[in-house]
């Protein structure tokens, strides 16, 4: 009887609880489209009307934030910035993790442990004096600078994946490559590389989330819009008086369609950078 | 002696690529975290706005303890720190909660089972901006939300959740459930899917119902992740900035220190105080980690005698 009762208990809140979740999750998503899809008036008269009228919708917001609002600018800069991003990630992180991986030398215990406290570091903290450098340096409004300080930020969980993964791999093929007369260097890019792509391909991929979501240093550091990445101009237009909620949930729609597309093509790579990455977000 | 000296001929020449390949990553490091954290510490000491910054050498030695007793003083700041906490322990617990709610309703297997698990991880990968104004506008007054309450008649007046106390602070935790319930449930999961069956076997022999293999068998063997998880969460909600920033701008209640710390320096222009609140709120963190590893610690100790 008992068991019947905690059955039926446990049954009513996965599908309650499942149903409840999976509205509260897709809807504001849903929304997201429609609001950006429906004409103005129809969206102030009824708001409580969110079904999809395909006769009605209207698709001149996606063509006017894109150029009159300057959105293929920002959607250029973020590109831009994430790519510089993980490339650079990519390229010196391998390097680093492989020293830290394979190479003996003094501060490597120093150093291991290191990776684990700037990775736990607070952004917040050191806001204030990146922007008084960054001032005084002239590097705001800089995507370069932006750079900089978003590889500050994806060194540490590159460099602690990239070097568990090399640490998982046997070293003697990379010693048959060295006794065969290659250098350091060509070891690396023909033997590890190719042997930690699935590492690799997460690193990129959590490093692309981070830079082209990011929102607190785009915008304390870009206030010039030819410099403005998606969420800082998101942000600028949404402060705009003149600009509608369709309007506004159209770049949201731009801003969102990349990351999630990236994500669904490669899903479980995604998730192996996510949740070695997640310790931080 | 010859073997020995190219030895360490060899060993030098490692050494030496070891440096030349760390030597980005460490420099961007020291460059943008550690030098800015001990710099941020020398400017909490000095009366410096952002008009003086072009004009004069930040790299004055007229200390003043001026910054911190603004700060200290300030009203909002006592307010802010109320309001970080509430926030950051509201944000850990209902995030602990949905993720281990999740982990639990997808761990049998069942068809859609993958569909839910990549829908469910939307939120956290979609970009702050972008889902911070879906709610803004989704939970506006004259919004569909409230509308359709009031339609229905559940509501005599529409609610103003982001611009209300004690409304404000609530969705804002509700917020941080929602958007941050992924990662617990990916680390609740794997863990979950790592407990030997035959724990749950010895259960069944026992007679035990759901319940109480979900109590004296699941519980258990999910305390340490669990604290682990909310730690981190607490830790990173302690210090976020978007979320709030983005859904209320810190008003009714939600000024949360990191938006006073950006409030300091682009609301006052004042650098100094800006510098000495990121210094409190770093030093809150620090102490808060201190008390819980040690109580951690101590329970640990207690657990294994």
């Amino acid at each position: 009887m008992r068991l019947r009762i905690e059955w039926s208990i446990i049954w009513f809140l996965r599908v309650v609880g499942g149903l409840v979740l999976i509205v509260a999750v897709a809807f504001p998503f849903y929304w997201m489209i429609i609001a950006s899809l429906t004409p103005l008036a129809r969206l102030l008269a009824d708001p409580t009307d969110i079904g999809i009228h395909l006769g009605e919708m209207i698709f001149t917001t996606y063509p006017e934030i894109w150029n009159v609002f300057h959105f293929s600018r920002f959607f250029a800069n973020s590109a831009y910035v994430s790519i510089v991003t993980v490339a650079l990630t990519l390229v010196f992180s391998t390097l680093g993790a492989y020293a830290v991986a394979r190479l003996r030398f003094r501060g490597r215990t120093v150093l291991s442990r290191g990776i684990l406290l700037v990775y736990m570091f607070p952004a917040i903290a050191v806001a204030i004096p990146i922007y008084v450098i960054f001032s005084k340096l002239g590097l705001r409004n800089n995507l370069n600078g932006l750079v900089l300080f978003y590889l500050a930020q994806t060194f540490p969980v590159a460099l602690y994946m990239l070097h568990s993964y090399f640490k998982t791999l046997p070293p003697d093929l990379e010693e048959a490559g060295r006794i065969d007369g290659c250098s350091r260097f060509s070891v690396i890019w023909r033997i590890t590389v190719p042997l930690s792509l699935p590492a690799m391909i997460s690193v990129a991929l959590y490093t692309f989330m981070i830079a082209w979501n990011e929102f607190l240093f785009a915008f304390l550091f870009l206030d010039s819009p030819s410099s403005y990445t998606l969420p800082r101009g998101i942000q600028a237009v949404a402060n705009n008086v003149n600009v509608s909620q369709q309007l506004l949930m159209t770049g949201a729609v731009i801003a969102t369609v990349p990351v999630v597309a990236v994500f669904f093509l490669f899903e479980r790579y995604f998730v192996r950078g996510l949740t070695a990455g997640a310790v931080k977000g | 002696m010859r073997i020995r000296g190219e030895r360490g001929t060899l060993q030098a020449q490692e050494q030496r690529l070891a440096y030349l390949f760390l030597l980005v990553p460490v420099a961007i490091v020291f460059l943008v975290i550690i030098f800015p954290t001990v710099w941020n510490l020398w400017l909490s000491f000095h009366k410096l706005s952002l008009r003086d910054l072009r004009t004069s050498a930040p790299l004055s030695l007229n200390f003043t303890m001026y910054s911190y007793f603004k700060v200290f003083g300030d009203p909002d700041f006592t307010s802010s720190l109320i309001a970080t906490l509430t926030y950051s322990i509201g944000g850990t617990l209902i995030t602990l909660f949905l993720g281990l709610g999740t982990a639990l309703l997808l761990s049998p297997k069942f068809r859609g089972r993958g569909a839910m698990r990549g829908l469910f991880l939307i939120p956290y990968i979609a970009p702050v901006v972008a889902v911070t104004f879906t709610w803004r506008l989704l939970l506006d007054p004259r919004g569909p939300i409230m509308t359709a309450l009031v339609n229905v008649g559940w509501l005599d007046q529409p609610l103003h959740l982001l611009g209300q106390r004690p409304l404000a602070m609530m969705t804002l935790v509700l917020f941080q459930g929602w958007r941050y319930f992924p990662l617990a449930f990916l680390f609740i999961m794997a863990r979950l899917q790592a407990i030997p069956r035959t724990l749950y076997e010895a259960a069944d022999v026992d007679g035990a119902t759901p319940f109480q293999k979900f109590f004296y068998v699941t519980l258990p063997q999910l305390k340490l992740i669990l604290a682990t998880l909310g730690l981190l969460r607490f830790m990173w909600t302690f210090n976020r900035f978007d979320d709030v920033y983005l859904l209320t701008s810190g008003a009714a209640g939600t000024k949360v220190l990191p938006v006073l710390v950006v409030d300091y320096l682009i609301g006052q222009f004042d650098v100094g105080a800006g510098a000495a609140a990121a210094m409190a709120l770093f030093g809150c963190l620090t102490l808060l980690l201190i008390i819980y590893f040690r109580w951690v610690m101590r329970r640990a100790e207690q657990v294994e005698v």
